[in-house]
């Protein structure tokens, strides 16, 4: 079967692949261009860990026929880190222990920068709405909850 | 496997395309049919999709509203026209889910999803549906009696009437896990007044059978009748009959017929 040519913006870099018919970008990113922040975790759109910013709206990149994102920009977690620094984000999920295995982590990340991108100081109660797409088996949330409202309120450290 | 992906600019086409081929899947937000791909269901080699415009329009300014089949839950939730379909929206998936999923695609969805289907079948709304002969409108509750028959048809747009006020509709699914999580049941209730009564009430539930159902026993109990306690608990004892829920994860059958009319009845009284 013939491969598909497929150009998008991946974190601000213009990228040109060939995918097979019906390959879902999760595996286009990790396979094909190599960048193994978003993770795959059930492949059924229930956990999460995935999620990646398709023109700055939250999605399962799992779930993503990898040719529907032709022309438009994919963000991941490897593109979140400005130069040598964290985002405020990452900073406060590192001060407020919100990653323990780690695996949840990318998808939480971006699941909070689609948040705080639309609403820089969201309630306690919109940060829970906005990660409830995510699971975490190790935190219990709470401290994932915290940093994202760290984060949002500036109390992170430098 | 790798599968074929055929892209067409009209619905028509992609209609065309689906119903000449049996193991063609049209591909809407990606939820059930990617999600298919990844579990390796080896019935779908072709992937239909389509890029019109007409499938993504929202038309909520009149008394009846068309919803394109490919728009999104979080579409509907932007809508400020829509605000009695923002809580069956809202019940469905995390944010992500919502930016993909469509209520063109919630009418495939088995259970226990679909919960958005549930109230537009309590607003019995009509389907229409492109195939290889045309289009034509289906009433909702036809429509979800084929299901598993329709796959070779292309849902173009869902319509139904808005309901006169915020009090005629109601709807609450429960799930275990807040605030989301698969539906154990889920129940949407469209109940016009006239004169003091109830007139036409639509009853519809979720993960009560194989497909959304009304409880029509439930909706006798309450036509002809003002909303009072006594009305309420003859619908509330009647909403199992015809139901046939299954077992599964989130609950079982018996768990399921036990508390439909629990939650029935904190539905029609406006409790929590």
């Amino acid at each position: 079967m013939s491969k598909i040519p497929l150009q998008f913006r991946h974190n601000g870099r213009d990228v040109a692949i060939f995918v097979d018919g019906g390959t879902n970008l999760l595996v286009a990113l990790r396979e094909l261009i190599g960048d193994m922040t978003p993770k795959f975790g059930c492949g059924q759109g229930g956990c999460g860990t995935c999620s990646v910013l398709i023109d700055g709206e939250l999605h399962l990149s799992c779930l993503t026929l990898a040719e529907t994102v032709a022309g438009r920009a994919v963000e991941t977690l490897d593109g979140m880190k400005q130069g040598p620094n964290l985002h405020p984000l990452q900073r406060a999920f590192a001060d407020n222990f919100a990653a323990q295995c780690g695996y949840c982590t990318p998808g939480m990340l971006m699941a909070a920068k689609a948040l705080l991108d639309r609403n820089p100081s969201p309630s306690r109660d919109e940060v829970i709405e906005a990660i409830s797409g995510n699971i975490c088996r190790c935190t219990g949330y709470e401290p994932i909850i915290n940093a994202i409202l760290a984060a949002a309120g500036g109390r992170v450290s430098a | 496997m790798a599968v074929t992906v055929k892209t067409f600019a009209s619905a028509s086409e992609a209609a065309g395309a689906l119903s000449s081929d049996r193991s063609a899947r049209y591909l809407g937000g990606g939820t059930l049919v990617m999600r298919a791909l990844n579990e390796g269901d080896v019935s779908i080699s072709t992937v239909v999709r389509a890029q019109d415009q007409a499938l993504t329009r929202i038309d909520a300014s009149g008394p009846r509203i068309t919803l394109g089949a490919g728009v999104t839950f979080a579409r509907v939730l932007a809508e400020r026209d829509l605000g009695f379909l923002h809580a069956p929206a809202r019940s469905i998936g995390g944010p992500a889910v919502r930016n993909m999923g469509t209520v063109g695609g919630n009418l495939f969805a088995p259970n226990p999803y679909g919960d958005f289907t549930v109230a537009l079948l309590a607003l019995d709304a009509t389907v229409a549906v492109a195939g290889g002969f045309g289009s034509r409108d289906i009433p909702i509750e036809e429509f979800l009696q084929a299901r598993d028959r329709q796959a070779g048809a292309l849902v173009l747009s869902i319509s139904c009437t808005r309901p006169a006020s915020t009090e005629a509709f109601r709807y609450r699914k429960i799930a275990r896990i807040k605030p989301k999580g698969g539906s154990v049941i889920t129940l949407a209730a469209h109940l016009p007044i006239s004169g003091g009564r109830i007139a036409g009430a639509r009853i519809a539930l979720g993960s009560m059978a194989p497909t959304q159902i009304r409880a029509r026993a439930a909706e006798r109990a309450l036509d002809g009748r003002s909303l009072d306690a006594a009305t309420i608990a003859a619908a509330a004892s009647a909403v199992t009959e015809g139901t046939s829920p299954s077992d599964n994860a989130l609950g079982s059958a018996w768990y399921r017929r036990e508390i439909v009319g629990v939650h029935l009845r904190r539905l029609l009284s406006g409790q929590e």
